[in-house]
């Protein structure tokens, strides 16, 4: 399928839950969905047999700036060959994403790291806890608005 | 006296590993193994759960060797400095890791690289393809108790770094590949070099076959053990020769083609289960071996046909993208590696993500060593091949 009939078929299915999308002037095509459908969104993906978007390619924490939090799903379909990219927005007030490990596997480390660095918390992740930084750093550190703690355990933090 | 089903702490509270769902039972026992493990190729711990001999669970534990390679990447000056980064990540396989990049870059500033450049490209990143799987599989004979095969890739390999040396000034973080172009050009007696050292090469294969491969003690540990199943491993996202070993016919070379690798007749090997099951250890290693092979056909191939040109001349000058994103990933030896660049339309990046693959591949150990046996881990973490610069980058 082409990206712009993916985007159709997403927005046919889930009507208010694609809130954008572009297919046309870009590199990878992307459509902007509620953070409360994704995960049926997600499932409809992996297990539509005109989509069958079997492979998660890359998870990515994004920090938009202005407090908005987000993520980015790479799909990719390996039967199929044709490719589309998820989109989440959230505030960093309430930054709540469903967990879509139950859909496909690696998004289990993917969804801790994009935690641990950006501070996106999924629900319903199994084992949601920090993965490259220490359990007890501070705050999430590709946020834009990130400071270097000065100290961490008593240490000084080099700057 | 009745063991108690549940272990108990000092305080009688039930005993909780982080990372493992439940709690401990009474007979149930936890294993450090690393961070300064000889077979961990780096620094990384793993928690074994076990029950006797048999592994119950795995806890990796990684990020002792974080470098904030995406704060680093947002916070330079601009694009072309977050190349000799990109290096440091797989520092075994730099040339691939770089390669990732500049493919992605130029997509997003859609240039047209000189032909030149796309050939030597190819070269080099086929080269440490060899190279890596070297270490790969030296390194694994090594874990499982065989030295020799070790010194012998080794040898070999200096053979790669002395053209690498030669072309760029560095052995292992090249910073060769630019945005557009490259560093240098290569030496005159480029070619002749790359043809001695396939000749010489092709001969080396043989003899770790005969050493390693075919051997009754290796196949042993490695044959029917720390079996991956093909629908999990797509599942895990696992790529690279850790998805070929389970007879998934999966390469980016292949079926998403970047540079000019669609010019060349070269084959995918997959695991076939000739030793034991399918995506066992030992089909995972052979996938890397014969690897070996098609890589010096694709060079053998490039250096013929290598055009000439600039390899200079498509460099830009100054680099300011539009605001945008782009996703690429080309097959690095260990797998799918993939960049999310993200432009604001500054002269910096707004965000880079790297997919790495060994990140990837490493999420799988768990499931592989679920039910093998304690001496089956070292087997099973080998045969996954990872670098722990890039799994924690």
């Amino acid at each position: 399928m082409t990206p712009s009939e993916i985007v159709d078929l997403l927005g046919r299915t889930f009507d208010q839950a694609l809130l954008d999308s572009k297919t046309e002037g870009v590199l990878n095509s992307w459509a902007l969905v509620a953070p409360d459908r994704l995960r049926d969104i997600a499932f409809f993906c992996r297990d539509d047999e005109r989509l069958q978007f079997d492979s998660l390619m890359c998870l990515s924490g994004m920090d938009h700036g202005a407090g908005i939090l987000g993520v980015v799903y790479h799909l990719d379909s390996t039967p199929l060959g044709h490719r589309i990219v998820l989109k989440v927005k959230v505030p960093a007030a309430d930054p709540r994403v469903p967990s879509v490990e139950a859909v496909w596997k690696c998004a289990n480390w993917q969804e801790r790291e994009a935690y641990d660095m950006v501070g996106v918390v999924f629900d319903g992740h199994p084992d949601l806890r920090r993965i490259l930084l220490p359990e007890d750093w501070d705050g999430f550190p590709l946020r834009k608005d990130y400071q270097v703690p000065e100290y961490y355990n008593g240490m000084k933090v080099p700057s | 006296m009745d063991t108690p089903a549940v272990a108990l702490d000092s305080a009688h509270r039930p005993l909780t590993v982080p990372g493992f769902p439940r709690p401990l039972k009474a007979h149930e026992l936890v294993v450090n193994m690393g961070p300064q493990h000889p077979s961990t190729h780096g620094v990384l711990r793993l928690e074994l759960i076990l029950d006797g001999e048999v592994v119950v669970d795995v806890v990796p534990h990684i990020g002792y060797l974080h470098r904030c390679f995406e704060k680093h990447a947002e916070q330079m000056a601009n694009y072309q400095q977050v190349i000799p980064y990109c290096d440091r990540m797989d520092y075994v396989a730099a040339m691939s890791a770089e390669f990732g990049y500049v493919v992605a870059m130029e997509r997003m500033l859609k240039i047209k690289v000189p032909e030149r450049v796309e050939y030597i490209r190819v070269i080099m990143a086929e080269l440490q393809r060899i190279a890596n799987h070297m270490i790969a599989i030296g390194t694994y004979g090594l874990d499982i108790g065989a030295f020799t095969p070790f010194l012998y890739l080794f040898r070999d390999r200096e053979l790669i770094l002395d053209i690498f040396e030669e072309t760029c000034g560095a052995r292992l973080l090249y910073n060769y590949m630019w945005i557009g172009g490259l560093s240098h050009d290569v030496q005159p007696n480029f070619t002749d070099k790359l043809l001695k050292f396939c000749a010489a090469f092709r001969p080396t294969i043989r003899e770790i076959n005969n050493l390693l491969s075919y051997n009754a003690i290796f196949v042993k540990r490695t044959a029917d053990v720390g079996v991956l199943p093909a629908e999990t491993a797509v599942n895990y996202g696992a790529s690279g020769p850790v998805l070929r070993g389970s007879g998934v016919r999966w390469d980016l070379r292949k079926n998403d083609p970047y540079s000019v690798y669609d010019r060349f007749d070269f084959e995918i090997p997959v695991g076939t289960g000739e030793k034991g099951t399918v995506g066992d250890c030992w089909d995972r290693y052979m996938v890397r071996v014969r690897e070996m092979e098609q890589s010096l056909n694709i060079i053998e191939q490039a250096a013929a046909k290598l055009p000439a040109g600039n390899v200079q001349e498509a460099i830009p000058k100054r680099i300011r993208p539009d605001a945008g994103e782009v996703y690429a990933r080309t097959e690095t030896p260990k797998g799918d590696l993939g960049y999310y660049i993200v432009s604001d339309g500054t002269a910096s990046p707004a965000r880079v993500k790297v997919r790495p693959p060994c990140f990837v591949n490493l999420s799988l150990l768990p499931a592989i060593c679920r039910g093998a046996l304690i001496a089956d881990v070292v087997a099973v973490l080998g045969s996954i091949d990872i670098v722990l610069g890039e799994v924690d980058r």
